[in-house]
């Protein structure tokens, strides 16, 4: 598949669109320029580098969104074996933007719930832009009881825009699904590790993410409101929107400094669409480990622990009142 | 009659004399809802209700309290807890001025109030959202505060009570107020473990991340008339959706009838409400 580019990755574009027609040239001519196609192809390895080195949290965003990002689906492919995806709520329906299901991770049988976002067109709006119902939580929801009661740790891939705004949704209850998730989550006992893959989109992304040990990958973003937003109701303008999300703080750098996400597992150069396999690689390691981790404790004191780091979130000041 | 105002056009003339009959400010008030132009006093004697068409005027957070506790032994929980400015937010305005203008403004050092006090003599602890502080949003202080008292009411063995006024999350807190969320979820199992009942008041207006987390646990959930109360915001729903909102979308009656709500109670009966139900929630004796 060819690549695409972002609008700031445009003199890598450029770059590579001259090392591809050099390549095509070179197939029917007499002189040698493979020389020159390797000093082109360092030049874009140092230039994506620089460029990669200095993103701004916007930029990030965009890495976070783009559209050949591997997503749940593709992690699941590549990381675990003999995936029997499970659904339903046994109440409504089934929501696409939400897959789960029993697999193995290095053979050991466990459950793994995540986003889904869809590919083209058609997929994309199969899957509602990775945007659940309430009855996707509620399918979440019925696989970590699952996961629970046959002792399955669980892993939950987060990768959303947010919980979808629409009539039905809230007709059928979008808060209690999204609030049921986040109470059971808390006292679930059974491991929980959650990765946040892509887009960490408010409380949509919240209903998966309250677990024991979590992750990010480095060009993920995680945000209470997206940038947009946020910038148009406090700047009157989603043109601010790359102010907003420098201020919001949505990265994995700036969320592991402040303690609110456990570990940031590095990219491939140029993000985790330029080198899946890699990526697989990277993030395979950072679960082995946490999982040997979590599984070593015993349940009381996991839920103990749990308790006690979901109590920690906030800052606030201790003053002596009157 | 002057020569001068003789020769004046009629509507300057008029303009004149409607000035003159101006009311003081604050001896009267209109009800948004019905137009009808109420006494003050009489809206306030009828706890913030239109005594023509019921309509449920927002009210404060220590005005709130003052109509669901009894009036001796009760005491504030997390008045110490204050908040920060964890990010250094400047949206138009710094969001350590905007805290500042806030609190001189309401004399509110953040927008949840709990206090522990009785019910109609029945101990428990309440916790009350200040919408005019920061439009209730919840942030670090908010959560801390609500954890509190649910502790609190783990250590005294007595129910929990939230009503709830929010538009959501605080934005300027950035992902630190979306945790609250998750944290103040996580306090009502331990409430859960220790037996206790939680009853969660939805007023006008319930929306966002709090609606989207304690709000929704509620061993009972109670709402008032007309209450506006969702996930998203009305006008979001409409821009993705593209179509027209069906009437009453979101109102307190159209949850109870989506069954996503117990009851809607009138404001002026909730105090009774709430001791006849956590009294019977914990096997305690009626009250009269």
């Amino acid at each position: 598949m060819k690549t695409s580019f972002l609008e700031f990755e445009q003199p890598i574009a450029e770059l590579e669109a001259k090392i591809e027609e050099l390549r095509y040239m070179q197939e029917d001519s007499a002189v040698d320029i493979s020389e020159e196609i390797k000093r082109l192809q360092q030049k874009n390895q140092s230039m994506t580098k620089d460029i990669y080195n200095k993103l701004t949290a916007w930029q990030i965003s965009q890495v976070a969104r783009h559209p050949q990002r591997p997503y749940t689906l593709d992690y699941i492919q590549g990381l675990f074996t003999d995936f029997e995806e499970l659904h339903g709520d046994r109440a409504y329906a089934d929501d696409p933007a939400i897959v789960g299901g029993m697999a193995r991770f290095e053979g050991q049988p466990v459950m793994v719930i995540g986003h889904q976002k869809g590919r083209d067109v058609k997929e994309r709006q199969y899957r509602n832009f990775g945007m659940p119902r309430p009855e996707g939580y509620r399918k979440a929801l019925r696989l970590y009881r699952l996961a629970e009661k046959f002792g399955l740790p669980i892993i939950t891939l987060i990768d959303t825009p947010g919980a979808y705004p629409g009539i039905g949704a809230e007709e059928r209850g979008q808060s209690e699904a999204i609030a049921r998730n986040l109470y059971v989550m808390a006292e679930l006992k059974t491991p929980i590790i959650g990765v946040i893959i892509g887009e960490g989109g408010s409380g949509g992304a919240l209903a998966l993410g309250v677990v024991d040990h979590l992750m990010m990958l480095q060009y993920a973003t995680y945000s209470v409101i997206s940038p947009e937003g946020c910038a148009s109701i406090l700047w009157k303008s989603a043109e601010q929107a790359s102010v907003a999300a420098e201020t919001l703080a949505i990265t994995s750098s700036r969320l592991k400094t402040m303690g609110l996400i456990d570990r940031v597992v590095a990219e491939p150069m140029g993000g985790a669409h330029r080198d899946p396999a890699q990526m697989m690689q990277t993030l395979r390691r950072a679960l082995v480990d946490e999982l040997a981790r979590l599984q070593s404790k015993p349940v009381p004191g996991l839920l103990e622990a749990r308790i006690y780091k979901l109590m920690s979130y906030g800052k606030f000041k201790e003053t002596a009142v009157k | 009659m002057s020569w001068l105002q003789k020769l004046l056009p009629p509507k300057i003339n008029r303009a004149q004399g409607a000035g003159k009959k101006t009311v003081p400010e604050g001896l009267w008030s209109k009800c948004p809802a019905c137009d009808a132009v109420l006494y003050r006093s009489d809206l306030e004697s009828n706890a913030e209700v239109c005594p023509k068409c019921g309509h449920h005027h927002r009210i404060s957070a220590r005005r709130r309290l003052d109509l669901i506790l009894d009036a001796d032994d009760r005491f504030e929980i997390g008045a110490e807890v204050q908040p920060v400015d964890p990010l250094k937010f400047k949206d138009t305005k710094r969001y350590a001025d905007r805290l500042k203008a806030t609190q001189a403004e309401l004399g509110e050092k953040d927008s949840l109030i709990v206090m522990q006090g009785s019910i109609k003599t029945i101990p428990a602890v309440v916790a009350a959202f200040e919408f005019k502080f920061m439009g209730g949003s919840m942030g670090s202080v908010m959560g801390e505060r609500f954890v509190r008292g649910v502790h609190a009411c783990i250590e005294h063995k007595v129910p929990f009570v939230c009503i709830s006024a929010s538009g959501g999350a605080r934005m300027q807190e950035g992902l630190f107020s979306l945790m609250q969320m998750a944290k103040t979820s996580a306090a009502l199992t331990q409430l859960s473990e220790a037996g206790l009942p939680f009853i969660s008041v939805l007023t006008d207006p319930t929306m966002g991340g709090v609606s989207a987390s304690f709000a929704m646990l509620g061993d009972v959930i109670i709402a008032e008339p007309n209450a506006l109360i969702g996930f998203a915001g009305p006008r979001v729903i409409e821009q993705t959706v593209r179509e027209t909102l069906p009437e009453g979308f979101q109102r307190a009656e159209f949850l109870l009838e989506h069954g996503a709500i117990d009851m809607i109670v009138d404001r002026r009966q909730m105090r009774d409400k709430l001791a006849t139900l956590i009294s019977g929630l914990q096997r305690k004796p009626a009250v009269a």
